[in-house]
């Protein structure tokens, strides 16, 4: 069983952002990037599915600049076996990437897509669900478990309620909440086998897709802080405060 | 001409608050508002959705195959009534999050998340980075697909409209997926998204047992329960509880915060609430940053003495 798991290169988790002076974009010049926690998970989940013998072999895929061969060693250093880097100096909307994907997977003919849910930069938790909907099957969002067995998934899903449990047919599209897993480290020589895995590069003309440029980006501002408040000695005066101050209670 | 569609979540007959948040972002769009309600006995959510104010027309589907509300078979019922329709928004639920993309790509637009302001037709608002930035982004695509954020926007009155209700013309397919069961806490506790007050703990509350006293607190105050992505973690409340960038956003009147630090990603979900209390033991907590009022001291001495004087 062939398992793809796409990766996003976004800035570190712990690095807080700044907009940009001039207001265009938020400022990631000399900024920490990482893997998006949420596709370290999905790389997690395929290795274990691969060390308990369900997977054969995972491919990692990433589109963007060369930089991001370096997330893209980091999830072979996890255990990924090859990858597919899609070069663009653009930054593609989801439904780009999941087009890309989709196209990429004429020629790989997958049985499992494992993404993260969202990622950390743009928020928008929106790539896996497209994938799925281009290929016409199924699709667990948001798993904290993934069990594999005779063709079918059953994954359970955090949802509002509490947690749902579904089973779907593969070839399906499985993307990771938080507690599916915990993510190992990468072992020195793993990272250092990591480099000699075999890494394509392909170009969006050689793939045959064009980027949609559909959202256009026309502002970015920083949020509106909120003022800190005041520090209160007790209780009873905490209560004063929320009932004739705030009025709240 | 614009034309709106909004996708209902609904439960027991009753149109969730989400739904009614997006109905709100929809009436700032100023056009005609249309609302697709399906499932497996759709008939007293749709009677609900037609009384919505602003709702004009209500299109149901019924069939066995949708009793649960899988994005498999609405995202291309919603595809097949897409046409004329210059948006379509669904609240950003869980729900909605799993449906809106998929209609997206089945109309080949891109999808537009977690809206928190609408500037005009083609231009919203959205929070990116945790929420530490706000994205103005204008949608070029014929079709805006819309997830709205329950926050930013309050529920529209679920009353005063006088929708016409009909069957819409579409065919249901057959999904890949199986519905197998839902873990769904049950509480007589108001929910989160919706609540005035929200009593949230954190790590520092301690363990499982320890968190019966932010319970307490919150059964006093007729306030939601939330937690720290680190209280779910640490197996403490189940995760629909998780406040924060990945879990739920919150935005009541009163959120008070219980032996959180105030992680990035916790503050994101919580900080347009309206008034902020933080109690921690640690007074270098980042939390205290957005609290209006602090109190540093030990929660499990604060908690009981809070109880007895409310």
């Amino acid at each position: 069983m062939k398992a793809i798991v796409a990766v996003k290169r976004v800035i570190d988790y712990n690095v807080k952002v700044r907009v940009k002076a001039d207001r265009t974009d938020v400022d990631l010049a000399n900024t920490k990037m990482s893997i998006n926690p949420f596709c370290e998970i999905a790389v997690e989940e395929a290795v274990r599915l691969k060390e308990a013998g369900v997977v054969s072999e995972i491919v990692v895929v990433s589109v963007g600049p060369k930089a991001v061969q370096e997330q893209m060693r980091y999830a072979m250093a996890l255990g990924a076996d090859r990858g597919i880097q899609v070069e663009t100096d653009s930054t593609p909307s989801s439904l780009d990437v999941a087009r890309l994907l989709a196209k990429i997977n004429e020629e790989e003919q997958a049985d499992l897509f494992i993404l993260g849910k969202q990622a950390i930069d743009t928020d928008n938790n929106q790539t896996g669900q497209m994938l799925a909907a281009l290929l016409d099957i199924p699709q667990a969002t948001f798993a904290s478990e993934v069990k594999i067995a005779d063709g079918r998934a059953e994954v359970t899903r955090e949802v509002d309620g509490g947690l749902v449990t579904v089973e779907v047919h593969l070839p399906a599209v499985v993307t990771t909440d938080l507690r599916l897993n915990e993510p190992r480290f990468a072992a020195l020589p793993k990272i250092m086998q990591a480099k000699r895995k075999p890494l394509v590069v392909k170009t969006l003309d050689e793939l045959g897709v064009s980027l949609s440029h559909s959202i256009e980006l026309l502002a970015v501002e920083p949020p509106a802080e909120r003022q800190a408040g005041v520090r209160v000695a007790s209780v009873d005066e905490l209560l004063e405060k929320l009932r004739n101050e705030a009025q709240v209670l | 001409m614009m034309k709106t569609l909004i996708i209902a979540e609904h439960e027991n007959g009753v149109i969730k608050s989400a739904t009614l948040s997006a109905v709100t972002a929809a009436k700032a769009l100023a056009a005609p508002m249309d609302m697709l309600v399906v499932g497996s006995n759709p008939a007293a959510a749709a009677d609900s959705a037609a009384q919505i104010g602003g709702v004009d027309n209500v299109f149901t589907v019924e069939n066995a195959a949708l009793a649960y509300p899988l994005a498999e078979l609405i995202a291309p019922l919603a595809k097949q009534l897409s046409d004329g329709y210059t948006h379509i928004l669904v609240g950003a639920s869980t729900f909605g999050k799993d449906l809106a993309p998929r209609i997206a790509a089945l109309c080949g637009v891109n999808q537009l998340s977690d809206v928190i302001e609408v500037v005009d037709a083609t231009t919203f608002k959205r929070p990116i980075y945790a929420g530490n930035a706000i994205a103005t982004v204008k949608s070029h695509d014929a079709t805006r697909v819309i997830t709205v954020r329950g926050t930013a926007f309050p529920a529209a009155d679920a009353s005063g409209g006088n929708a016409t209700i009909s069957a819409a013309d579409v065919t249901v397919g057959e999904a890949k997926v199986r519905f197998v069961r839902a873990d769904v806490t049950e509480s007589d506790r108001p929910e989160l998204d919706s609540a005035d007050i929200v009593v949230s703990g954190g790590r520092g509350v301690g363990s499982k047992e320890d968190f019966s006293k932010v319970f307490e607190l919150a059964d006093k105050l007729g306030a939601a329960v939330g937690a720290s992505r680190a209280a779910v973690d640490s197996g403490f409340v189940p995760n629909d509880m998780q406040v924060g960038q990945t879990g739920k956003m919150v935005a009541p009147k009163l959120y008070i915060a219980v032996g959180i630090s105030g992680a990035i990603q916790h503050i994101a979900g919580m900080k347009e609430s309206g008034v902020i209390v933080a109690i921690n033991k640690d007074e270098e907590a980042p939390i205290f940053k957005v609290a209006d009022y602090g109190l540093v001291g030990d929660l499990h001495e604060i908690l009981p003495e809070l109880v007895s004087k409310i």
